[in-house]
């Protein structure tokens, strides 16, 4: 945990940027520096340290738990596929906060069977992922042999050139996949996002995280 | 050309090595104040003897095999070996046995988390005192020995291993639902639990009782919340709470009724140790009245280890300030 007395909150840029924001504001967490657009990832000053903030740290949603891991937030906002994919990290999960719905899911071309074509003449499937972790064990879980391929950029190529027969990603609209011929096969989880806080911090800053998660469950 | 230690591993050179040293020595000289004697045990066990101590515990983090083909682990902490030690070498001598350690213990870590996969512990076990009286002298040393070392604010969490499964008892949740219960708790994973809780379509306060216990955390007016049939289940923590108010140390004491600890052989309190200084955890420990029983000599036990290099931390931050 921070050891200042107020809170240190990680905020993810990205998709859930600006819910998150909306959200601070709700709580009355002055976010006009993190909305003027500028390069700045630490943000505090008077405004905050007022609401019992010590900092605004901005950072891309897969590094917020390794943030609130180590104590250098304590408390942070993530979604729930990061924490699916990094379920090591000793974090408390505390609440759903709703927003940034989307599905994480196992899509293959369209119109052909190479899913159940490999697992039916070859024993396995090939599948390509950001998201090793989360692919490996959900095909672990039902049964079927898997070889996957993590890949850094775009996954929907990659059943496109032969790579592999199927992808595990992420979804909220289901266009990507449409403007690539790809379509959905299997729905693994629905993934939001989620209040996630250190565990000392949780302990030390009880008090604090309470009150915050107390105006959270009861906004409008 | 540089060779490399491998991952979790690292050198300590004089400096750190003399600061580390006095560290140790101070908790030492507090340890053995208050009759606990050091001893020292092997870095390497048989694997049998160290999965009979923790039967749920994952694998070890490295394991050999000797000339013979025995399969021998490094000892992932001290407790499990001191549990042989008191069963094989003090099989007809009276209790109670106060021992304290300082030894290196290890661990697998991945690449990348900036993690410790050998690190060094000082702890102490109490076998032969039941709860409460036990758990109250190994906090109140621990908590003592951190001052003599220079903290000054550290806090320690103090739960019961026990509370949460008796609960899902007592409310007759069926037997078939408090694993996946007991394993969201003990991920940290609240939204998870609150999920499983809903789905279980329990009367609103005992779905109430299950959702929220998991984050009362404070003084003792925690121990409030639980009332009428279910006071009982909290018994333990009243009283252990009571004899470190008793020792003057209760102000250090964060009562945590959702604390559960990932070793498997913890039966009562547990305890977690913090400093605003460090994200993690400076320690751990607790009461594990069955694990001498496995080694074929039951005693209730309870103890508790530092993590020395996090403590020395949490000085470092502490000299700082002044």
């Amino acid at each position: 945990m921070t050891a200042g007395t107020g809170l240190t909150i990680a905020v993810p840029r990205g998709a859930l940027f600006a819910d998150t924001l909306d959200l601070l504001d709700l709580l009355e967490i002055d976010t006009s520096e993190l909305r003027s657009g500028d390069r700045r990832l630490l943000f505090s000053g008077p405004a905050l340290a007022q609401r019992g903030i010590d900092g605004i740290v901005t950072m891309r949603p897969s590094d917020v738990p390794t943030y609130v891991e180590h104590g250098a937030a304590d408390l942070g906002v993530t979604g729930k596929d990061v924490l699916l994919e990094q379920t090591e990290r000793e974090v408390y999960e505390l609440l759903d906060l709703g927003y940034g719905r989307c599905r994480m899911i196992v899509a293959a071309r369209r119109g052909d069977d190479a899913l159940a074509e490999s697992l039916r003449r070859l024993g396995s499937v090939r599948i390509a992922t950001k998201y090793p972790g989360i692919a490996t064990r959900h095909f672990a879980d039902t049964g079927r042999q898997a070889e996957v391929v993590e890949v850094k950029g775009s996954v929907e190529l990659a059943p496109l050139t032969g790579l592999v027969d199927g992808i595990v990603d992420l979804t909220a609209t289901g266009r990507t996949l449409v403007e690539n011929d790809l379509e959905e096969r299997e729905q693994i989880e629905v993934c939001t996002a989620r209040l996630i806080a250190n565990p000392v911090a949780h302990k030390l800053k009880a008090q604090a995280i309470d009150a915050l998660m107390a105006r959270i469950r009861g906004r409008p | 050309m540089i060779h490399p230690t491998p991952p979790g591993t690292r050198d300590v050179l004089p400096d750190e090595m003399r600061e580390l040293r006095a560290l140790a020595a101070v908790l030492r000289r507090a340890f053995e104040g208050a009759g606990f004697g050091e001893v020292r045990t092997p870095a390497l066990e048989y694997e049998d003897v160290l999965r009979r101590g923790d039967e749920r515990a994952g694998p070890p983090g490295f394991r050999l095999f000797d000339s013979e083909g025995h399969v021998l682990a490094l000892r992932s902490d001290m407790t499990i070996p001191i549990a042989r030690v008191v069963a094989a070498r003090y099989s007809d001598a009276e209790p109670p046995f106060r021992l304290c350690y300082f030894a290196h213990a290890f661990r697998a870590v991945e690449r990348g988390r900036g993690q410790a996969a050998e690190f060094l512990q000082g702890g102490i076990e109490l076998v032969g005192p039941s709860a409460p009286v036990g758990d109250a002298e190994v906090v109140s040393l621990v908590l003592e020995a951190l001052d003599e070392a220079g903290l000054r604010r550290h806090r320690i969490g103090l739960g019961d291993a026990s509370l949460y499964p008796s609960l899902l008892e007592r409310l007759e949740v069926p037997e078939e639902d408090r694993a996946p219960l007991l394993e969201r708790l003990g991920r940290r994973d609240l939204v998870g639990l609150e999920e499983r809780v809903d789905r279980l379509d329990l009367g609103g306060e005992a779905r109430e009782l299950l959702v929220t216990l998991p984050t009362l955390r404070g003084g003792p007016e925690v121990l409030e919340r639980l009332s009428g049939s279910l006071a009982p289940a909290v018994e333990n923590l009243r009283a252990c709470y009571e004899l470190l108010s008793e020792r003057g140390v209760a102000e250090r004491v964060i009562l945590d009724l959702g604390l559960v600890l990932e070793l498997g052989y913890y039966t009562g309190a547990v305890f977690e140790l913090y400093d605003p200084a460090v994200g993690f955890t400076l320690g751990s420990g607790g009461r594990y009245d069955d694990l001498l029983g496995r080694f074929g000599r039951p005693l209730p036990a309870c103890g508790m280890a530092l993590h020395i290099e996090r403590v020395h931390v949490a000085r470092t931050a502490e000299e700082r300030l002044r």
